[in-house]
């Protein structure tokens, strides 16, 4: 899960981080309220859940009442990457010498908290990773151990060498990690890091991103969630037990397992069509999920033709057949509906299928040619570049 | 021979008592697995499918010298679990729960670590050796004993895989399913490492997928350290980026973790990366040809 940048920084000001003064508004007039209070300049910028804002023109910096208004204007309501932008961070401008890059994250091979810190800030960090990977210290940090002191000061000194920044980065460093376990993070990012003409350190931007698995413990996080559209549907289709995301092609999926589901957009993509979806139904037996997700294939105008793949271990292929012929009863079906079932209890499930009339083939790959076959609509250009 | 687990495994069920525990109890008996004990608090003194169950761990090892466990513990409570296992006794752990948090699992991982015990999962399928011993929830009828091990990230891709191995009649030393979280136990490595060391196993199928780089890791080892034929498998290859596919380590971030590095890394050490599953006995039998 994501949140946005103000948000962010709210966690890293209850954390003693500091940020600069900023407020979150949601009209023109309410920037321009802001502002009376601030010193100019002042940076506007949308709060979007999608990178990229700057080079899409989501943060722009104004000197006078004037600016404040014609950026607010433009921002608001802007569409970056498909979102919309609906509110915008109005943050005091601050004169900074240098810019730092510092984030904690997952890493799988270690194992651990991994901490990354880079004196290249203030740029994409994939981007620095990817031209010049020595410009980036990178940190295991110990369990048991945590972000000690001289851990944290081991850090600090990468990447400054004043006694009072050092100071300073240090606390920073421990609060962030601190942030990072306490919300079960699974990133969390200051880019950049600045110091002030003062000489002070301050967070300019932030970013952070949770554990899924975590929130049902971090009440305070789950709150902040904003889903998107499809998002929305995503986690309606979650309640019932389906893992489901929207893609862009014709032929809609039904598959148990999120390998297998993987696999079987992958086949149908190299029989030259598109999946529609990603849909895993999960491994329990309850016929209900079967309605249900065929219900959400349907509710997507785009799927030309069904295939659904089962290879029953817990999922029982029989439970699944009723499913499907109970949806087909139920639901408004005018579309081709082809049938894989293996693994447990297929023979009883098969028989279900077949009773019902539908095309029942024996494994994946006739499953994907079958789909392509029946798929009207789909891109005829693309059948005949398949070999098989 | 085989690898971790074998007819002499003494199997230990935590959440025995649970909807899941206890129906896969009787599955994995039922397969032929050796179950000498469960663990669920509270339970002590009852039994399940006539297997004694305890309150501890600690009490069951010692009562019953288990020494692998499963577990079947709703995810809240499943790192405290693999740390009893291991603190009680536990050489091997295998954990089937979905959805365990991150941070536990690092947690748990560097206490397991630190204690020289083994863990599989979490979010996994477990594994098997065909004839000898079943661990999780496999469908222990498409397995057949033979030659070929197998790792996967998945479970029912997994089992894709295993049928068109068997019904080409090539058979299987040991299955395991690694699982599909980004912090999990015994990975590539470690398993590619124990095939190579395994007579019984002639030639080895890895089945990756999209997320994380452990695939490219195990490309560099297959190089560096296993003489044994590979071949491999990467599901995802259409998955789009920034989305999570079912497993929560299933994701193309930042323009890593994609298919096509993955294939690449592979064939640039010369494992032959099967494009769709029917291709994997196809190169398995060229390979062992060889």
């Amino acid at each position: 899960m994501k949140i946005h940048e103000y948000q962010a920084k709210e966690f890293f000001s209850r954390y003693r981080i500091p940020v600069t003064r900023e407020k979150v508004c949601y009209s023109v007039e309410e920037v321009l309220k802001t502002v009376e209070d601030f010193d100019f300049p002042i940076v506007v910028k949308a709060q979007v859940l999608v990178g990229g804002r700057g080079k899409a023109g989501g943060v722009k910096l104004a000197r006078n009442v004037d600016e404040a208004r014609e950026a607010a204007q433009k921002i608001l309501g802007m569409n970056i990457k498909g979102y919309t932008v609906e509110k915008v961070l109005v943050a005091e401008g601050i004169k900074y010498i240098s810019e730092f890059y510092v984030g904690l994250t997952i890493d799988r091979n270690s194992k651990s908290v991994i901490f990354m810190a880079s004196s290249e800030g203030g740029v994409e960090i994939e981007e620095v990773a990817k031209e010049n990977p020595d410009a980036i210290h990178k940190f295991v940090i110990d369990s048991d151990l945590g972000m000690s002191d001289f851990v944290a000061r081991k850090i600090a000194y990468k990447l400054f060498s004043d006694p009072d920044q050092v100071k300073q980065a240090t606390h920073i460093f421990q609060q962030l990690y601190q942030l990072f376990i306490d919300t079960d993070a699974s990133l969390v990012e200051i880019n950049p890091l600045v110091i002030t003409d003062k000489g002070n350190l301050l967070a300019l931007d932030g970013k952070m991103n949770f554990d899924d698995n975590a929130l049902y413990r971090q009440s305070s996080v789950a709150v902040l969630n904003e889903p998107d559209e499809d998002e929305k549907k995503e986690i309606e289709a979650k309640k019932k037990g389906l893992s489901y995301i929207r893609l862009d092609g014709t032929i809609g999926c039904m598959v148990n397992g999120a390998g297998l589901a993987m696999a079987t957009m992958d086949l149908i993509k190299y029989f030259g069509g598109q999946p529609a979806n990603f849909l895993d139904i999960g491994g329990s037996s309850n016929p209900q999920k079967v309605v249900d997700a065929m219900k959400l294939l349907m509710s997507d105008k785009n799927v030309h033709v069904v295939m659904i793949n089962i290879f029953g271990g817990i999922t029982r292929c029989d439970d699944v057949a009723r499913g499907l012929v109970t949806a087909l009863n139920q639901l408004d079906v005018h579309i081709p509906v082809v049938v894989r079932l293996s693994g447990t209890n297929a023979k009883e499930g098969l028989e279900i299928i077949k009773q019902a009339n539908l095309p029942v083939v024996n494994t994946m790959s006739e499953a994907a040619q079958e789909a392509m076959r029946l798929c009207v609509g789909c891109n005829q250009e693309n059948k005949i570049k398949v070999k098989v | 021979m085989s690898i971790l687990i074998n007819k002499n495994t003494k199997l230990l069920v935590q959440g025995i008592t649970g909807r899941d525990g206890s129906f896969h109890t009787s599955k994995m008996k039922a397969y032929g697995t050796n179950i000498v004990a469960g663990v669920s608090p509270g339970k002590g003194g009852q039994y399940v499918e006539e297997i004694p169950v305890f309150n501890t761990v600690e009490e069951a090892v010692k009562a019953t010298g288990a020494d692998t466990s499963v577990i079947f513990v709703p995810a809240p409570f499943a790192a405290d679990a693999i740390m009893e296992a291991a603190e009680g006794g536990i050489r091997l752990v295998v954990c089937i729960s979905e959805g365990v948090p991150t941070l536990d699992m690092i947690k748990a991982t560097t206490y397991l670590k630190k204690k020289g015990v083994k863990l599989i999962g979490a979010n996994c399928p477990g594994l098997i050796t065909p004839d000898e011993s079943l661990i999780g929830i496999l469908p222990g009828n498409i397995f057949l004993k033979g030659n070929v091990g197998l790792i996967s990230r998945s479970g029912t891709l997994t089992y894709e895989m295993v049928n068109q191995l068997t019904t080409n009649g090539i058979g299987q030393s040991t299955c395991v399913g690694i699982g599909g979280d980004p912090v999990a136990g015994l990975y590539f490595q470690e398993l590619l490492q124990m095939y190579e060391d395994d007579p019984e196993t002639k030639a080895i199928v890895l089945i990756g997928e999209i997320g994380g780089d452990a695939e490219e890791r195990a490309a560099q080892y297959i190089k560096d350290h296993i003489t044994k034929p590979v071949v491999a498998f990467i599901a995802g290859q259409t998955a789009p980026p920034g989305k999570r596919m079912g497993h929560a380590g299933a994701i193309i971030s930042s323009g890593s973790g994609t298919a096509a590095e993955k294939i690449a890394a592979f064939e640039a050490v010369g494992v032959p990366v099967a494009r769709r599953p029917i291709e994997i006995p196809v190169l398995i039998k060229e390979v062992m040809g060889r």
